[in-house]
């Protein structure tokens, strides 16, 4: 099999790449709503120390990140061992690079979504409020599709960021080719081998075009949402 | 159908303690900025919590802070208009109406002639339905805002200075739908303003706001015939009048109305023939004289008793006049009324000009409301 002149091996790192970055992309939608959320619109103790953990792996070293990870949901951490009970198993699997991505791209997804939410306008909020609307359906219906080019911009950003997440995840999983062999693992393994320049060429070609797809892809939808939201412009 | 209220709040320098029953129809809240007038309306619509408070609703306790009972905004039913549209600029215009219906019970019964295709006849929105809330000028937003708070079906209507933001044309154009919320659709309002041409064209009970006091409350006739409308008082002072249209006349464009007052000519009024009209004559602009004057320019000469008067400070006072059955207040300095000699009993004329009447003052009249025992 040689599609677009990439080997199975390519297609096989590309297509986990992008399996692990759409993964720990949904899954940390709910969350990273959540404690945006949160941290947009509640005052409460401990607030500051919950937004300094939301974004501690922007500030450090990814391999810190992967090791904590490790240490945490390794086989023998304190979480790792207790989700291995009841058969979760994150350390040395693909599973574990999509929780590895999900927290490294959780602080870029939580700022955007943060803003967006700070920058709706609570007088509709309370206009929907005395038509009837109870907290979640004022929530549902008028706060997240109002945020939404903001939700939509922190997802494509975590996505990006997973897709190019290397460091936590070499740490934290290794570079199992086929388990946890992602994009950025396979460029860093064909640079190690001799011989492997042109592969390692191609496969950055790959991961610029997908970069920039998805960009692409948020731009547009950004555009349609804002043309709904009857602006002009609207960027998070 | 009736509300009462007590509430107190403190933020920082502003103070409110504030106290009143708002009988049926429309009661107006008026006073200067910062009044605390906003304040009120955001704590009855529970969107602000007081530090103490009690209001209630048809009998119906929305809050208590000694009891505990604190009923969330959306459980109030009670709709707000406020001074900026507040559409929800992602939803169109029908959405935007029928916003409010999916939270009312589904047993409830819907209020009679205030279904959607009423709502929008009456507001003249029909065309408007597709677009969204950006595309619209001011005039047709708050028109939007006010069917989509009537299609909530609230026991209760708030409206905070729903024209201020518009110009006097729009305002023409709201004003008579306001005055038809009142009279055909039995909701009770409370309707913020600061502007006296406003209140009195639809306030049937004013409340004056003051620093985030009561400073006088009751009827809006009684008020405004004792100036009772804040610190310059005098200067806002006037009489309301319920009247009818007696006849026009084309030749000096002139309208002539008949009341208890006796006949007054005004500007040629847009109305028909027999049409009850609620006129606000600012007691400024009435001049009083003790002999029937001769060679005056003035259209409006009443004749009638000095009822009382009244000392006001800066040197004026507040004449109350019986005219007719009705009462005309007139506002003269201290010492023109000396000169005239002014007591209560005296037969004199009262003068008013035409162009006095300010056609923003003058609303449709309705027929005095049974008094409910």
């Amino acid at each position: 099999m040689d599609r677009l002149g990439l080997t199975p091996d390519e297609w096989t790192a590309i297509t986990l790449s992008l399996r692990v970055a759409a993964v720990a992309t949904l899954a940390s939608l709910g969350p990273g709503l959540a404690v945006a959320w949160l941290l947009a619109r509640r005052r409460f103790p401990g607030r500051g120390l919950l937004d300094g953990i939301v974004h501690l792996p922007l500030i450090l070293p990814p391999v810190v990140t992967g090791y904590l990870l490790l240490l945490a949901f390794g086989r023998r951490g304190a979480f790792g061992a207790a989700l291995a009970e009841i058969g979760i198993v994150l350390s040395f699997r693909w599973t574990g690079a999509a929780l590895a991505c999900a927290v490294m791209g959780f602080p870029l997804m939580v700022r955007a979504m943060r803003l967006s939410l700070e920058a709706v306008d609570r007088r509709v909020e309370q206009a929907a409020a005395t038509l009837g609307a109870g907290p979640w359906s004022v929530f549902l219906t008028v706060t997240l599709p109002l945020a939404l080019p903001g939700v939509l911009a922190g997802a494509v950003l975590a996505f990006a960021k997973a897709m190019g997440e290397f460091g936590a995840t070499i740490t934290f999983v290794s570079n199992i080719p086929g388990e946890t062999q992602t994009l950025p693992s396979a460029i860093y393994s064909l640079t190690q081998v001799p011989g492997g320049e042109a592969a390692a060429l191609r496969l950055t070609l790959v991961s610029i075009a997908l970069s920039m797809a998805a960009l692409l892809a948020s731009e547009l939808l950004a555009r349609r949402l804002a043309r709904r939201l009857g602006q002009a412009e609207s960027r998070p | 159908m009736s509300l009462s209220l007590d509430l107190a709040l403190a933020r920082g320098a502003f103070r409110l303690d504030v106290a009143f029953t708002a009988p049926p129809g429309l009661t107006a809240l008026f006073g200067p900025s910062g009044s605390g007038k906003t304040t009120v309306i955001a704590l009855l619509a529970g969107l602000v919590r007081p530090d103490r408070g009690r209001i209630v609703l048809d009998g119906e306790t929305l809050l208590d802070t000694d009891n505990r009972i604190d009923r969330p905004t959306h459980r109030r039913r009670i709709g707000v208009v406020f001074q900026e549209a507040r559409l929800l600029p992602h939803l169109s215009v029908r959405q935007n109406l029928v916003y409010g219906r999916r939270f009312v019970a589904r047993n409830r019964p819907e209020p009679p002639g205030l279904g959607f295709d009423d709502v929008i006849g009456l507001l003249g929105i029909g065309h408007l339905l597709a677009r969204r809330p950006t595309g619209l000028s001011g005039g047709e937003a708050q028109r939007v805002a006010i069917g989509r708070a009537l299609l909530s079906h609230p026991r209760l209507l708030l409206m905070d200075e729903p024209l201020a933001a518009l110009d006097a044309a729009r305002k023409a154009e709201i004003l008579p739908l306001i005055e038809h919320l009142r009279d055909g659709a039995g909701i009770p309002i409370v309707y913020v303003s600061h502007a006296v041409p406003e209140v009195a064209r639809l306030a049937d009970t004013l409340v004056v706001l003051e620093a985030g006091r009561v400073a006088a409350a009751g009827p809006a006739a009684t008020l405004l015939g004792r100036g009772d409308l804040g610190p310059d008082r005098a200067a806002q002072a006037g009489s309301l009048l319920d009247m009818t249209v007696a006849g026009h006349d084309a030749e000096s464009g002139l309208t002539h109305l008949s009341g208890a007052v006796g006949r007054l000519s005004v500007p040629r009024l847009d109305r028909a023939v027999g049409a009850s009209v609620r006129l606000l004559v600012p007691a400024r602009d009435v001049l009083v004289a003790t002999q029937a004057p001769v060679g005056l320019s003035a259209r409006n000469v009443l004749s009638g008793t000095v009822r009382d008067v009244d000392a006001l400070r800066e040197g004026a006072v507040l004449v109350g006049l019986a005219c007719g059955d009705a009462t005309l207040t007139a506002r003269l300095t201290r010492a023109s009324a000396h000169d005239l000699g002014l007591r209560p009993g005296l037969p004199v004329f009262a003068v008013v000009k035409s162009v006095a009447f300010d056609p923003q003052a003058i609303g449709a009249g309705r027929a005095p409301r049974a008094v409910e025992i």
